[in-house]
C-alpha cells in the first residue's frame, strides 16, 4: 500500500508539451481518478507514475522514494490495461498465478494466494477452466485477478471498462469499487467519463490541456469548480453561466441580474469586467416573481426528471426538475437560482476559461488543494 | 423521406431464433431507438432494413416498397456502423465527398463543397478536413463515418450504436445535433443503442427487444411510466428500477410476485424503516443505498441531504408496479 506524491511533474514530446506542471497527492488507500478529455495529459501522467514514460522534469514519490527516473519494473505497481489480455491457452488458475511464478515464488504460496485471490474475486468455481470459454465479465475477473496476485503497491488503470457496452460498464465499475472497498489497495484511474469519476472516486483531479485544473473530492469539485472548465466538464447537463459584465466587491452577497437581484454566497474577492454566473441546472427552478425572465426552447425526458432548456437575456440554460412538472415549449417563465450553490467566474477573453471567484460557499474547496 | 414498417420479420441462424415475428411500423419523420442487451436482435433488425440481410418470414416495406427482394444500393437508406468505415488512403474531406460523387447523383461540385463543409461542421471535425482517415483518432474516425451518412439525403438513416466510441461530451452535443438534423430535414431514424439516455433524449418511439420479439413499443415516456414487464421497466431509469417481493410492503394484488418500485415511486417519511449503506454522491444526482430487511433498494435523495452511513429512514411504496411470477405487469 502506498502514497503518491508528484510534484512540478512534466513532459514534452518534442515540441508538445503534454503535461505541463502537475503537483497533486494521492493518499494511501485511495480510488484515485484522472480525468479529462483526450490529449489531456491524463493518460500520459499515468505512465509516468508507472514508469512507462520518464519525465522531462519533476518528481514522483511513491512511499517517500523518489523514483521518477526510475523503471517500472522497480516501482512494484501493477497496471491494468484494457482487460482482456490472457493468455488463451492457460486455465484461470496458471493466469492468476503466472506472475508469481515469473518471480520465482514457491508453489505452496503460489496456489495459497492463488486460492485467496479467487476468494475475493468470487471465481473459485472457475479456476480450472480454460479462459475462453468465459464470459466477458469472468474473463476480466481473471485479469484483475492476475493483477492483484502480485500484492503490488498500487493499481493503475487505463480506461479499463472503455470497452465495454454501457449496462456492464456500471456492473463492473460498482464491483471495481467493492474491491477496492475490501483491498483498500491505492488505485489510480484514468478516464474521460465525469459520471464515471464522480461514482467511483474518493478523489479526482481534473486536467485540461497539461494543467491540473483542480484536485479534491468529487462533489466538492462538482459544486464549486475552481474554472470555468471543470464547470463544464463535470456534470450533465453542465453548470451554466449566465453572461454579466459590472462590478462586485468582497462582502456582496446579491448580484444585480435583469433588473432584480440574485442572492450568491457572500463575496471574499472583487472583480470587475466580464463575469460568468455559474449554477447547476439542478439549482434552477421557476418562480413567477422573478425579474430573471426566459423562455422554454425545449424539453427533454428522462425518466425521474426532465432537463428543460431555456433562453433568457443572458444566454441560454437548461434546468433539472422533476418530470412529474408540466413545461410546455414556448413557455415563459420567471427563474429562481438557489443562492446556495452559486459561482461567479471572472472571464478573461474566451468563453470556456475563468476562474471563480472566492465565496463562502467555495473558499474550504479552493484553499485546501 | 419515409415510412419503414416490418411486417412478421423472423430470421434465425443456426439454431439461434434472432427475430420472431416482428412487427413493426417507424413513423416518416420519426426518431425510432431498439433497445436491448447484446443479442437482442437490434443490430438483425437494421440489418434487415439495409438490406444487407433478407428474413427467413415476413417483409420489409420503406414507404410504398417492398425491399425484401431489392439490393441495399436501391434503398435509399445510409446506414453507419459501430466499427467504422472509411477509405484509409482519403482524406477526411475526400471520405465525406465521396457518397455524393456517384456518376448516378450528379452533384455539382459547388454543393459538394458545401454539404462536406455543412457536415464537417456539425460533426466538430472541420479542422481536420485535410488530414487521411488514418491520421485520426477512434472517435474522429467515428464522426467522419456519421459525416458520410448525413452529406447524403436518403429516405432513411441507420444507425448502429454510433455514438458509442465517443467521448461524454462530444456524445451529448452529437445528441442534440443528430436530433436537430432529424427534426429539420423530417428524416426518419432508426437507431440501436445500449444507452438509455440516447433512447430517452433522442427518440420519439422506443422499440424493446427481449430475445428476437419486439416486447413493448412506445415513447420513452410510456416505456418509463407504463412498462409492460419487468423486462421493459429495468431498459430505463437511473438508478435501475427496484425489484422486491411483491409483499414486503402489504398486501398485494392476487397473482403479484413482484413489487417494482422506481425512485419517485419510493416515498421517504414513513412506512417500514430501512438502514442507509451508503450516500452516493453523483453531482445531479445523490442515490442512497437502502437496506430493509434483506433486500437492497436504491433511490435518489436531495443533494443537500444530511443522511450518513448507518441512519435509519422510512419508506413506502407509492403506486408501485406489480408483475407476476413470469415478469408481467399485473394492471
Amino acid at each position: 500500500m502506498a502514497q503518491i506524491r508528484i510534484e512540478n511533474l512534466r513532459k514534452e514530446f518534442g515540441s508538445f508539451t503534454a503535461v505541463k506542471s502537475s503537483t497533486f497527492t494521492i493518499e494511501d488507500g485511495e480510488f484515485f481518478m484522472l480525468l479529462g478529455p483526450s490529449g489531456c495529459g491524463k493518460t500520459t501522467t499515468l505512465r509516468m507514475m508507472a514508469g512507462l514514460e520518464l519525465p522531462t522534469s519533476g518528481q514522483i514519490f511513491i512511499d517517500g522514494e523518489e523514483v521518477a527516473q526510475k523503471r517500472a519494473s522497480q516501482r512494484d505497481i501493477a497496471f491494468v490495461f484494457q482487460m482482456f489480455a490472457l493468455y488463451p491457452h492457460m486455465n484461470v488458475r496458471r493466469n492468476i498465478a503466472y506472475p508469481l511464478r515469473s518471480q520465482g515464488v514457491s508453489r505452496e504460496e503460489t496456489q495459497q494466494r492463488v486460492a485467496e485471490v479467487a476468494r475475493i474475486l468470487d471465481i473459485t468455481h472457475i479456476l480450472d477452466k480454460p479462459v475462453g470459454g468465459l464470459s466477458g465479465g469472468d474473463r476480466q475477473r481473471v485479469a484483475l485477478g492476475r493483477a492483484i496476485v502480485r500484492r503490488p503497491k498500487a493499481f493503475f488503470m487505463d480506461e479499463p471498462l472503455g470497452a465495454l457496452d454501457a449496462e456492464f460498464r456500471e456492473h463492473m465499475a460498482e464491483e471495481l469499487r467493492a474491491l477496492h472497498d475490501r483491498m483498500n489497495a491505492t488505485t489510480v484511474y484514468v478516464t474521460h467519463d465525469q459520471l464515471e469519476a464522480m461514482q467511483m472516486g474518493d478523489k479526482i483531479v481534473v486536467m485540461n490541456h497539461g494543467v491540473v485544473e483542480q484536485f479534491g473530492r468529487p462533489q466538492e469539485i462538482y459544486d464549486w469548480p475552481a474554472t470555468m472548465f471543470v464547470a463544464n466538464f463535470l456534470g450533465s447537463p453542465p453548470m451554466n453561466f449566465l453572461e454579466l459584465s459590472g462590478t462586485v466587491a468582497p462582502g456582496d452577497s446579491t448580484i444585480a441580474i435583469s433588473g432584480g437581484k440574485v442572492g450568491i454566497p457572500d463575496l471574499r474577492e472583487g472583480a470587475s469586467g466580464k463575469l460568468a454566473l455559474g449554477v447547476r441546472p439542478e439549482h434552477v427552478s421557476f418562480s413567477d416573481s422573478s425579474k430573471l425572465r426566459a423562455e422554454v426552447i425545449g424539453v427533454e425526458y428522462l425518466g425521474t426528471t426532465q432537463i428543460v432548456t431555456l433562453t433568457s437575456p443572458h444566454g441560454d440554460l437548461k434546468a433539472r426538475m422533476p418530470s412529474s412538472k408540466k413545461v410546455a415549449w414556448g413557455e415563459k417563465v420567471g427563474l429562481a437560482l438557489d443562492p446556495r450553490n452559486i459561482t461567479l467566474f471572472k472571464q478573461d477573453g474566451t468563453a470556456s476559461v475563468g476562474r471563480a471567484l472566492l465565496s463562502a460557499g467555495n473558499e474550504k474547496v479552493l484553499f485546501h488543494g | 423521406m419515409a415510412e419503414i414498417r416490418l411486417e412478421n420479420v423472423s430470421r434465425k441462424f443456426g439454431s439461434t431464433q434472432a427475430l420472431q415475428n416482428v412487427s413493426m411500423t417507424v413513423p416518416d419523420g420519426s426518431f425510432v431507438v431498439l433497445l436491448g442487451p447484446t443479442g437482442a436482435g437490434k443490430t438483425t433488425t437494421l440489418r434487415m432494413v439495409s438490406g444487407l440481410d433478407q428474413p427467413d418470414d415476413g417483409d420489409v416495406f420503406i414507404g410504398r416498397h417492398r425491399l425484401t427482394k431489392l439490393e441495399p444500393a436501391q434503398r435509399n437508406v445510409a446506414m453507419v456502423f459501430q466499427q467504422y468505415s472509411l477509405y484509409p488512403h482519403l482524406t477526411v474531406r475526400e471520405n465525406l465527398a465521396f457518397p455524393l460523387q456517384s456518376p448516378l447523383l450528379k452533384t455539382p461540385k459547388a454543393e459538394i463543397e458545401r454539404r462536406v463543409a455543412d457536415v464537417a461542421e456539425v460533426l466538430q471535425i472541420a479542422h481536420k478536413l485535410d488530414n487521411r482517415a488514418t491520421r485520426l483518432s477512434g472517435g474522429e474516425m467515428q464522426r467522419v463515418s456519421i459525416g458520410r451518412a448525413l452529406v447524403r439525403n436518403p429516405a432513411v438513416f441507420l444507425m448502429d450504436e454510433p455514438l458509442s466510441s465517443l467521448d461524454a461530451k462530444l456524445r451529448a452535443d452529437l445528441r442534440l445535433e443528430l436530433k436537430r438534423i432529424q427534426a429539420n430535414r423530417g428524416a426518419t431514424f432508426l437507431f440501436v443503442t445500449h444507452d438509455q439516455v440516447e433512447a430517452m433524449t433522442m427518440a420519439t418511439h422506443v422499440g424493446v427487444l427481449d430475445h428476437g420479439k419486439l416486447v413493448q413499443f412506445g415513447s420513452p415516456r410510456d416505456i418509463y411510466e407504463n412498462p409492460v414487464s419487468i423486462y421493459a421497466a429495468s431498459r430505463l431509469g437511473q438508478p435501475r428500477i427496484n425489484l422486491l417481493p411483491a409483499d414486503l410492503f402489504g398486501r398485494a394484488p392476487d397473482g403479484a410476485k413482484t413489487i417494482g418500485l422506481r425512485p419517485e415511486q419510493i416515498h421517504q417519511g414513513d412506512g417500514l424503516e430501512s438502514t442507509v449503506k451508503r450516500v452516493e454522491r453523483l453531482g445531479d444526482q445523490t442515490r442512497l443505498h437502502l437496506k430493509l430487511q434483506d433486500h437492497h433498494i436504491i433511490t435518489v435523495t436531495d443533494a443537500h441531504t444530511p443522511l450518513r452511513a448507518g441512519d435509519i429512514v422510512k419508506v413506502k411504496p407509492d403506486r408501485p408496479f406489480y408483475f407476476d411470477a413470469a415478469g408481467a405487469r399485473i394492471p
